[in-house]
């Protein structure tokens, strides 16, 4: 598949954002460190209210006809995508209210800024599901087609979010003891996986040429592919990356994303190195994003040339 | 009503005729225009409804050129339709074809990856999603004398390998051309239920494509060396 960036940036940027509220109301809900004041809980989720909003704008650049995107909120029943929409709009509206809440000295104590912290962590938990599912349910897409891509997107989104969060306290000036332990959770279970994401698309197990064109008795190669320069399908789905760069990114996504944050977020002990290694997450996970598309194989290249997906 | 097409792949010659005049019928019909980009230079690219690619069956010398030529499937279970997040992609109750509104479509793509057959492209010009609509602007116009009401790669067809109908109906045409000719659905692992059928090439008796050295041959190749010559 052709890897947009727009939807690249999309993914990650909207999926920390949502994993830091995630994050933001576990350690409110659980008093992790001594959970925070008023005034933090509000600049937490200012941040991440900005990662998702760059997130959805950029998701629009993905539209070749964006004047019509209001209407992909009609089709929620059947759409994963619909679903991913109405969820990540009607997420700000009860965020407001909370926000308020907050500003007007309503803490945790108060009946209905508890309604809301439940609501608003239902909706940060569900969207990066859909965000999932919308690959996932793809039957055409194989290696996409499974329970491990909606939970690689919630981990990975949850996992920024705690590493977010940690830079933030450590910006406050907070404690942060138990939140690194959760970080490094987060960061074992995301890995982990990832790594059996990876195994799953090694081999192909989706259709082949031969089902492809029905002559399943014999061996089948394209002839010609009948245009002469890229159409549509080549250019969306006729993407290859060469073996030996998919195994030298996927290093790189285990070194940024993983490895590196786990080995030094323990030591790290100022806001200017915690930001550091979240940003190399950062960096990690983009890259993970790239080749999540760049390795993913539509069943429409068996018409042009390919034996297997 | 279930309509679609069935493509006998026994006689296609892969003449790309039903592609062109698909084109040139559907560029002035309901989800017209069918872009061309840089159509006259050295990488002309476009909007096509149907595509025919060419394949290689068999091993040397038992082998045979296959032309498929594909259009869109018009789904049972269209999961392009089910995807679609915005209902422009729709299947029509009334006799299944699956069709785009222009009108609603914002260009997401999103239906064009739940395709397996490859039947979707976006025109990048007006940024909408466009597809065969099994000629709808031909099928049901009165004004057309009623052997003219079949879509136009129907008609086109120099070697008739393209045949329209209902397959709700066991004994009509295409139904029939199924049942004698041992008709099969492209990929139907992943559960589409396409309505098009494609009819495999007739068993016949296995003609290696060498020729033998009789007298004959010996003496054509001859006659075409010297010709050459
Ligand atoms: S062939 Fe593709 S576009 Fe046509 S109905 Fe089936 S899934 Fe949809
Ligand atoms: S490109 Fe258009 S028709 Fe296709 S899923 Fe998006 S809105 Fe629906
Ligand atoms: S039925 Fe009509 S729109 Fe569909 S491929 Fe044939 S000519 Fe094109």
């Amino acid at each position: 598949m052709h890897p947009a960036l727009s939807v690249i940036f999309f993914t990650v940027m909207s999926g920390s954002g949502y994993g830091l509220m995630t994050l933001l109301i576990i350690s409110i809900v659980f008093d992790v460190d001594g959970g925070m004041s008023h005034q933090q809980v509000i600049v937490t989720s200012l941040v991440a209210l900005g990662l998702i909003t760059a997130g959805l704008l950029s998701s629009s650049f993905h539209l070749a006809n964006p004047k019509n995107a209001w209407r992909s909120m009609s089709r929620f029943r059947t759409s994963w995508l619909s679903r991913e929409a109405v969820l990540a709009i009607t997420f700000y509206p009860f965020t407001f209210l909370w926000l308020l809440q907050w500003y007007l000295g309503h803490g945790l104590e108060n009946r209905w800024t508890l309604l809301l912290t439940v609501l608003v962590f239902m909706g940060s938990v569900m969207v990066n599901f859909a965000t999932g599912m919308l690959y996932a349910t793809l039957k055409t897409i194989p290696q996409w087609n499974t329970s491990l891509t909606p939970a690689n997107f919630m981990m990975l989104g949850m996992m920024l979010g705690s590493l977010l969060l940690t830079t933030l306290r450590f910006y406050f000036g907070l404690p942060v003891e138990q939140l690194l332990i959760i970080d490094l959770g987060f960061l074992a279970t995301a890995g982990t996986l990832k790594l059996m994401y990876f195994f799953w698309v090694g081999k192909p197990h989706g259709p082949s040429i031969n089902t492809a064109t029905m002559f399943t008795r014999a061996t089948v190669r394209l002839f010609d592919v009948g245009h002469t320069s890229g159409t549509f399908l080549t250019d969306e789905f006729g993407y290859q990356v060469a073996r030996f760069r998919i195994m030298l990114l996927r290093y790189a996504v285990y070194l940024f994303a993983f490895i590196i944050p786990a080995l030094f977020l323990p030591m790290s002990m100022s806001f200017e190195s915690a930001l550091t290694l979240t940003l190399t997450a950062f960096l990690g996970v983009l890259i993970e994003r790239w080749l999540f598309f760049a390795e993913a194989r539509h069943v429409v290249t068996l018409y042009h040339g390919n034996q297997r997906v | 009503m279930r309509l679609g097409l069935v493509i006998d792949l026994d006689v296609c010659v892969g003449c790309n005729a039903c592609a062109v005049s698909c084109k040139q019928w559907n560029t002035s019909g309901t989800t017209g225009p069918l872009t061309d980009y840089a159509p006259y230079s050295k990488d002309p690219s476009g909007v096509w409804f149907n595509r025919i690619r060419n394949f290689e069956i068999g091993d040397y010398p038992n082998n045979k050129t296959v032309h498929f030529p594909m259009s869109c499937m018009h789904c049972e279970d269209a999961a392009c339709v089910t995807v679609c997040p915005t209902g422009a992609s729709y299947k029509r109750k009334e006799d299944g074809i699956v069709l785009v509104d222009q009108d609603k479509c914002m260009g997401c793509n999103y239906c064009s990856w739940a395709c397996p057959y490859g039947a979707r492209e976006l025109d990048r010009e007006d940024g909408t999603m466009k597809k065969c609509t099994l000629c709808i602007d031909r099928i049901y116009d009165k004004n057309l004398a009623p052997e003219d009401r079949q879509p136009t790669c129907v008609i086109t067809c120099p070697a008739h390998a393209r045949h329209f109908g209902d397959f709700d109906d066991p004994n009509s045409n295409v139904n029939k051309l199924v049942r004698e000719r041992g008709g099969n659905a492209l990929m139907p692992e992943l559960g589409y239920r396409p309505t098009n059928m494609y009819l495999p090439p007739r068993a016949v008796k296995q003609e290696p494509t060498v020729q033998k050295d009789s007298i004959i041959s010996k003496v054509k190749d001859w006659v075409n060396r010297s010709i050459a010559r």
